[in-house]
Parts: C-alpha cells; structure tokens; sequence
C-alpha cells in the first residue's frame, strides 16, 4: 500500500469511501508518521489510543454505509481548544495538566462529522506570538529549510504546530486560531492553506480566550478544497457564545472551481509598504496577473487607516487579554505557588505561570486600561478600528468583491533571529495579515511560489463578510496557477 | 508617554504579577518601546468617529434568567488545586 500520508483528506475521504484503506489504517499511518517526527515538537500531547478507538468507530459506521463528512479522517488540534479529558494547555506552564471537564464546540462539530482526533498541536503561549517561540513546551521547528541550510526555522505562529503538521503530513488538517494572523502568518510560512473566517462564523465556546473581538477559528489543511471541507464542519451557529452567528453554513467545497470572471480584485496601494521586499512585490504582481487571466477585473483601491492596524492591535488585543487572562489566578484550576496571603498567591503564581510575552502583554494591556489612560489609548484605537472596518466598507459598497495582498513581509526566519531586543520587531510580521481581525472579515491564505531561498511565500485574499466561498474560488484560481511547490521532503526522520 | 520604574511596579501589582528588581527595567523598556510604537495614533483625527463594540451589526443575543449549569460540582472542582467540602481552598482573607 502506498504511504497513506501522502494523500490530500479529500483523496484520503475518497479512498475510505471507496475501501481502498480502513480508517484504522489511515489513522495508524498518521501515529507511525508522527512518531518519526518529535524532532518537530509539533504535538505537546498525541492521543493514538484515541485516534485508534474513533478510527474503529468510522470503520463501523463506513461498512453499514453511514459515513458523515469527514468520516475516519485524522485531524490534528491546536491545544488552545478544550477537547473532553484530554490535556489543554494553551502551551503555558500556567495551565500544565489542565483536563477540561467540556468540549469546544468547533471539535465537538468535527467529531459529530466523523474526525479523529491524533493529538494537541504546540502554539505560542496563549497564541500570542507570531513565530512558535513563545510555548512553554518549547519551540516547534518548521519541516522546510533555506536550499543548502539545516538552520531551524520557525513555522510561523501562534498556529505552528498546526502549520508544522499539515506540512510534515503528520495530520490531514488542522484546527488553528486567528488574532492578528496567527492562521495565515504560518500557513503562509509553511506553504500550507489556512483560513480566517469571518467574525462570527465559528463559534469561541471553550477556546481559550486571548482577544474575545479578535479571535476566530479556522483550519489550515494542505490545500483549497481540504480546507473548504474542514470550515463546513467547523463553522456553525452556537447558543454558548453569543457572537457566534445565527446564518447557515454554505457547502463551501461547492465553490471551488467555480468562474472568477467579471469579480472584482481590489488591489490597496497602502500594503506596498517601503521597503517592501522585490521577491515579495513581484509575487504580488504575479497574484495579479493570475486572476487576470482567469477573468478577474483588477482595480487599485485605498484603505486609508491600514498603517495604522497594527498599533491599535498592540492596544486592543493587549487590553483583552489582560482582562481574559485574570482568571488564571491559581483557585480554581492549574498552577497554584503558595503565598502568605491571597494577594501574594496571585502575583507568585501569575509571575511563575506566564512565560515573558504573555507578562509584557497583560501588562501593556492592564496600562492601558487603567484610570487616566482609558481614553488615550483603548477609546482611541477602538475609534481607529472604526475607521479600518469603514475603509474596507467602502471599498466593498464601491464594487469590490476581495482585495489580494501579500500574506507576510518575507519568508520564514531563523529560530531566535527576530524579536530578542524589541518585541515590536516580531510583531511587524502581522502587518498584512491584522487589519482583516480588526474588521472581522475572512482571510484565506494560498502559496504563490517559493522565495529565493526555497521558502513558501503566500497571498493573501480578503472577503467581504460571510463570503468565504468567493475567496475559496479564488484561492482556487490562484493554487491552479501557481507553481507547485509541493511539501517538504522528510529529513526529521 | 512613557513609563517609570514606579509605574511599571504599580501596574505589575495591578496586573498581579510579581516582577523581581531586577527584571523591573527590562519590563520599562519594552513597555517604553511598545508605547512608543503606537504613539503615531495620537496624530489619527478621530473627532466624530464611534468607537467600535462590534465588528458585525448584530443586537446582543440574551438568554433566559435561569440557571443551566447547576449540579456539576465534581465537574467545576475538578481540576482545583486545593478543595475541600465542594469549595474551592484559597488562604484565609479575612482576619
């Protein structure tokens, strides 16, 4: 039998239906996979007994003819969503040996749909960081490498481990989180599809909260299609959080390969920033020329307030993680230091289970909250957020059906080359990829060719709200054309 | 606007944070550079402009006053690192 890792979950779905392999299979092709792959650091907890039992149920289920959508299909989870008995970490030292009593709804939803569940997937901490160096359990190492270097890279964050896994094929998709492009920053770095859906698409319900205005699930799976697939089952209305939105889920495999002609391109002259690398403005342009030709009208758009996005995230993100995070205080559940009062116990357990860019951002963030500053700075960037999404607004009241821009402002970086001395250093990798959290709007991320190093480098396409299915048949468009760089060959073992 | 060492040990204790003397003027100087960086929105005009409390038009769904998840005490102590009784085990607040 050939190496069943190697299939897409669209070929693998396929080949269930068609009993060319058993779920148990498929799933032990996936243990075996990622027991070769703890170079990687991908997985900070692997479930194969679990994995193996769902794995037994599907194979039941696909001989009486009752498969469900994603039936016996191996995902791996970002360990920022509560799975049922089963370590949610976060990747913070703070939560270690936390065992959520309760199921996020976004898992949830892929188990009613048939998935199994091969284990936790590493993050940054609290999934602030945009390089995957910020987890308590350590960094995750990204599969690819610059031609002729072994030097570790870093698979993007704060969804590395998800990235890292879809690009090593220990898994066949994904689950990952998105505050400021924490799905599209590592799919874009690791040559893998991830998608932001719009605000409200999938339900928060046992995420663990960083930006409750912010934050949003998606998957990251190797391609268009699989990733289509994996959102439908996602997505979805949810009674337990209240932004999640009542609006049926379209079957968003149906648009792709679907016509582009006649849509509208909005091509924002503000995200060619100076100093925008050649490599990565002329991937943009071949982004263009691509929709182009497959019938789409380009049109150069303004949004005005884009230079902005990125310091009113460091506000707004900050200030919501200061107040989500009080409730890691060593009572109810994780890490608790002993103190010689109650006060004392909060500060030393807080101090030891938060790793440094979780401390520097509820600092930051509890500054900005506090009495005499409010207005300065939370009012104002919330009133700047006004002015981000009212850009966007107008650009898509003017006739523009998605706007295409760069994923990231380079390819992957070394482990420990970017952020030591200033943290606003590593979060400048966010720049393209913030003002569509800000706004709440979709954003899917395709690779478009390779860097001169022999990196991935992704576009990035921006929907209007609840449009996901146009950036899906456009992110289709743009797979088709590009050149296949196809995944990292094995060295980790 | 920046930051002093006082005031980064007044928002460590807002912030219930232990921070040592000396990782105090590390912490200042990141939080300086940070302040710093998005110091270029004092320059945004936003007179007249509503601050946003959602990205999405949406009214605020509410639920019925009632209680839904009672009776799950093992649940919610379940992974308490001190209880005792049903309750949670914190040091003594009240003299």
């Amino acid at each position: 039998m050939s190496d069943l890792t190697r299939l897409t979950l669209a070929q693998a779905r396929e080949g269930l239906a068609a009993k060319k392999f058993s779920a148990v299979e498929l799933s032990q092709a996936f243990i075996a996979a990622m027991a070769r792959a703890k170079s990687l650091n991908a997985f900070i907890v692997e479930t194969p007994e679990k994995a193996l039992e769902q794995a037994k149920a599907s194979d039941e289920r696909l001989a009486r003819g009752e498969a469900r959508p994603l039936e016996g299909i191996p995902l791996g989870i970002k360990d920022l969503y509560a799975t049922e008995g089963v370590q949610t970490t976060a990747a913070s030292h703070i939560l270690e040996g936390f065992v959520p009593q309760y199921e996020s709804t976004v898992t949830a939803n892929l188990w009613r749909d048939g998935a199994t569940m091969l284990g936790k997937l590493n993050l940054d901490e609290f999934a602030m960081g945009s390089s995957n160096e910020t987890s308590y359990f350590g960094p995750v190492i990204s599969p690819w490498r610059r031609s002729g270097s072994d030097a570790k890279l870093v698979p993007g964050g704060s969804s590395g481990g998800s990235a890292a896994a879809v690009a090593a094929r220990l898994c066949l998709g994904a689950t990952a989180t998105d505050t400021g492009g924490s799905i599209r920053q590592p799919a874009a770095f690791t040559g893998t599809v991830g998608i932001k859906p719009t605000y409200g698409r999938c339900s928060r319900f046992g995420i663990v909260a960083f930006a409750s205005s912010l934050d949003q699930a998606g998957p990251i799976a190797q391609n268009v299609r699989d990733t289509a697939i994996l959102l439908r089952s996602m997505a979805g209305h949810d009674p337990k959080d209240t932004t999640s939105v009542d609006a049926p889920v379209p079957d968003y495999e149906r648009a792709i390969g679907a016509s582009v002609k006649g849509k509208v391109i909005g091509i924002p002259k503000e995200y060619r920033l100076d100093g925008l690398s050649a490599e990565i403005g002329a991937l943009w342009d071949q982004g263009v020329a691509w929709l182009r030709a497959a019938g789409a009208e380009i049109r150069e758009i303004s949004l005005p307030h884009t230079k902005h996005a990125l310091p009113a995230y460091y506000i707004v993100a900050p200030a919501e993680a200061s107040s989500n995070l009080a409730r890691y205080d060593g009572v109810r559940y994780g890490l608790r230091k002993t103190g010689k009062d109650i006060v004392d116990l909060y500060e030393l357990t807080r101090a030891e289970g938060f790793g440094k860019e979780v401390r520097r951002r509820i600092m930051i963030g509890t500054y900005v909250l506090s009495a005499g500053y409010y207005d300065a700075y939370y009012l104002r960037a919330q009133k700047i957020r006004s002015l981000i999404k009212r850009d966007f607004d107008l650009a898509y009241e003017a006739g523009v059906d998605a706007i295409l821009t760069p994923a990231t402002p380079s390819a992957a970086f070394a482990l420990g080359e970017k952020g030591s001395s200033d943290p606003v250093e590593m979060y400048l990798n966010d720049v393209f990829t913030v003002t569509v959290n800000m706004a709440g709007l979709p954003g899917l991320v395709v690779p478009g060719g390779l860097s001169a190093e022999g990196l991935p480098l992704g576009l990035q396409l921006i929907g209007r709200p609840f449009e996901e299915e146009t950036i899906f048949s456009l992110g289709q468009v743009i797979e088709e054309a590009a050149p296949k760089i196809g995944l990292p060959e094995s060295w980790w073992g | 606007m920046s930051v002093d060492l006082a005031t980064v040990r007044r928002i460590a204790h807002l912030a219930r944070i232990r921070v040592s003397e000396e990782e105090a003027p590390f912490l200042q100087n990141e939080i300086n550079s940070i302040l710093s960086f998005v110091e270029e929105l004092n320059a945004v005009d936003v007179s007249g402009v509503e601050p946003m409390t959602s990205v999405l038009p949406m009214t605020m769904k509410k639920r019925e006053d009632v209680v839904t998840d009672g009776e799950i005490v093992e649940k919610v102590l379940a992974n308490a690192p001190a209880r005792e009784d049903g309750f949670f085990v914190v040091p003594k607040v009240i003299e």
